[in-house]
C-alpha cells in the first residue's frame, strides 16, 4: 500500500509465474549466468550483443542470459557470473538497479560511453537539472498551449540525480568496454574471455571511443 | 657529437642534444606525446611523455640526449604515471568522442586508446566552457582544450607573425581564445593546418565534417604508435 492508501502497482517479478519446464532448467544447469541492463543509455550497447551474429549460438552453449532486456526478465534470480551494464546513472532507480547488479554479479562490465563517463545524457550536467526540467516541461516549445505548467512528480517516477554519473563512481566495476556503441567484436572478445575463464584482454585494434 | 645512452637497458647511439622522445622513437621505443610537434620548438606543457632519466622524472620532449644518460620508459610505475596524466585530461574537459568531429584523428584519443584507458580514477568534472563561433571559417570547442599551446605558438598570422590563438585567465578558469580578425585572414590551408595541429577537437573548421568513414580515419588506418615508430601499416 502507498502512504495515501492506494493499492501499490506490483513489479512483474513479484507476480506469480509458471516455473520453466524441467528440460529447460536442466539445459541451463552448468551454464554461466549472465545479466544485462541498460541504465541511462539508448540500448545501443545491448544491441551490440546481437551484433555477435552467428557467434551468439556457440556462446549460448556456454552462457545463459537471465535478467536482460533481451529476455524481458526483470530481476536477477540467484547468483550471476557476469553483469553487462550499459548507460550511466541518472536517477534513483538506476542507483538501485546498479547496486542490485553489484550485489548479485561476480563480475560487472561497464559497457559504452554512457556507462564509462556519462555519455550523451551527461551533457545535462553542464546545464543543471532545474534548467533541464524547466526547458523540457515548462518552457518547451512543444508544450500544449494552455496546459498547466507541471513538472511530473510521482513516487512511481524515479527521481533524477542532480548530475549524470559513470557507473564506477557508484559501485566498483571490474571491466570496461568503450565505444558508442562498442563493436560486436569487442563484446565478443570480453564475453568469450570471461566464459572460457581466460584473463580479459581486449585488443586495442577493436576498441573505439565513439 | 655522437653519444651513447641507455633506454630501458638497451644501449643506443645518437647525436647529443636530440630530444629524448625522438631518440626513443628512432630506436623502437614509443613514448606518448600530445604537445610535442617534431621539428618545432619544445613546449613541454602536457607532460604525457614523462620518463625517468638518471633516477628523476622528466618530460622526454624537453630533455636533450647526453652521453651516459640512463633512461627508463616502460616500467609499470612510469606507464601508470603517464596514464594518470591522460586520465586527468579526460576528467577536466568534456571529451565526448561520440559527438566529436575529430574522433578517429584525435591525438588524445589515440594516446588514450594505446594506453587502453578505461574509466578514469578521478571524478569527472563536466566543465561548462562556452564555444567560440565568431570567426568565419574556424570555431573553438573550448571544453576539449588541453592547453598544450601548440596553436598559440605555431599558428601565426602570415603577414605580421602575430599570434592568432592565446590563453586567457589562469588555473581552472583558463580558456583558449581566438583573434577573430586574424582568424578571418587565415587562408583555407592554414585553417586546415591549425585543425590538424590541435591534438584534440578544440579547433575545428566550419563547413566540413565527418568526411572519412569509421574504420578508415587517420589513426584507425595507421595507429599513432606505428606512425611515431615509422612502421607502415601491414
Amino acid at each position: 500500500m502507498t502512504p495515501d492508501g492506494a493499492a501499490r502497482v506490483h513489479a512483474s517479478h513479484e507476480l506469480p509465474a509458471t516455473p520453466p519446464p524441467a528440460q529447460t532448467v536442466e539445459a541451463r544447469a552448468g551454464k554461466i549466468p549472465i545479466a544485462t541492463i541498460s541504465l541511462c543509455g539508448c540500448w545501443g550497447c545491448t544491441l551490440s550483443i546481437l551484433d555477435l551474429d552467428e557467434r551468439i549460438i556457440p556462446l549460448l552453449d556456454a552462457v545463459t542470459i537471465t535478467r536482460s532486456s533481451l529476455t524481458d526478465i526483470k530481476r536477477i534470480s540467484g547468483r550471476c557470473a557476469v553483469g553487462f551494464v550499459e548507460g550511466g546513472v541518472a536517477n534513483e532507480e538506476n542507483i538501485e538497479t546498479l547496486e542490485h547488479f553489484r550485489e548479485h554479479c561476480d563480475v560487472l562490465i561497464s559497457v559504452g560511453a554512457c556507462s564509462i563517463w556519462g555519455g550523451i545524457p551527461s551533457l545535462r550536467n553542464t546545464v543543471g537539472l532545474a534548467a533541464c526540467l524547466r526547458e523540457a516541461y515548462l518552457d518547451s516549445p512543444t508544450r500544449v498551449p494552455g496546459s498547466p505548467p507541471i513538472i511530473p512528480r510521482h513516487e512511481e517516477i524515479p527521481r533524477l540525480t542532480t548530475t549524470v554519473r559513470p557507473c564506477h563512481e557508484v559501485v566498483h566495476m571490474d571491466y570496461f568496454i568503450s565505444g558508442c556503441p562498442p563493436d560486436g567484436d569487442a563484446v565478443f572478445s570480453v564475453l568469450s574471455d570471461l566464459a572460457a575463464g581466460r584473463p580479459v584482454n581486449l585488443p586495442t585494434a577493436i576498441t573505439r571511443f565513439d | 657529437m655522437t653519444i651513447q645512452l641507455t633506454i630501458d637497458g638497451e644501449v643506443v647511439t645518437t647525436t647529443e642534444g636530440t630530444p629524448l622522445v625522438e631518440v626513443a622513437a628512432a630506436n623502437g621505443t614509443y613514448v606518448p606525446t600530445l604537445c610535442h610537434h617534431p621539428g618545432s620548438p619544445c613546449l613541454g606543457t602536457c607532460r604525457v611523455c614523462a620518463v625517468r632519466v638518471n633516477g628523476a622524472i622528466a618530460a622526454s620532449c624537453s630533455l636533450g640526449a647526453r652521453d651516459g644518460m640512463v633512461v627508463e620508459v616502460n616500467t609499470p610505475e612510469l606507464r601508470d604515471l603517464r596514464r594518470t596524466i591522460v586520465e586527468m585530461l579526460f576528467v577536466e574537459g568534456v571529451h565526448n568522442c561520440p559527438s566529436c568531429e575529430k574522433s578517429g584523428r584525435c591525438q588524445l584519443q589515440a594516446v588514450a586508446l594505446d594506453m587502453r584507458l578505461e574509466g578514469a580514477r578521478f571524478p569527472y568534472r563536466y566543465p561548462d566552457r562556452e564555444a567560440e563561433h565568431d570567426a568565419a571559417r574556424i570555431w573553438l570547442e573550448r571544453d576539449r582544450c588541453i592547453f598544450c599551446q601548440r596553436c598559440v605558438e605555431f599558428v601565426r598570422d602570415r603577414e605580421t607573425g602575430k599570434k592568432i590563438f592565446s590563453i586567457s585567465r589562469r588555473g581552472e578558469r583558463a580558456r583558449i581564445e581566438l583573434d577573430v580578425e586574424l582568424a578571418d585572414a587565415m587562408p583555407p590551408e592554414q585553417v586546415a593546418e591549425a585543425v590538424d595541429l590541435c591534438p584534440v577537437g578544440a579547433i575545428l573548421a566550419k563547413g566540413v565534417g565527418y568526411d572519412v568513414p569509421i574504420g578508415q580515419r587517420r589513426y584507425e588506418a595507421w595507429s599513432l604508435r606505428n606512425r611515431v615508430l615509422g612502421r607502415r601499416p601491414s
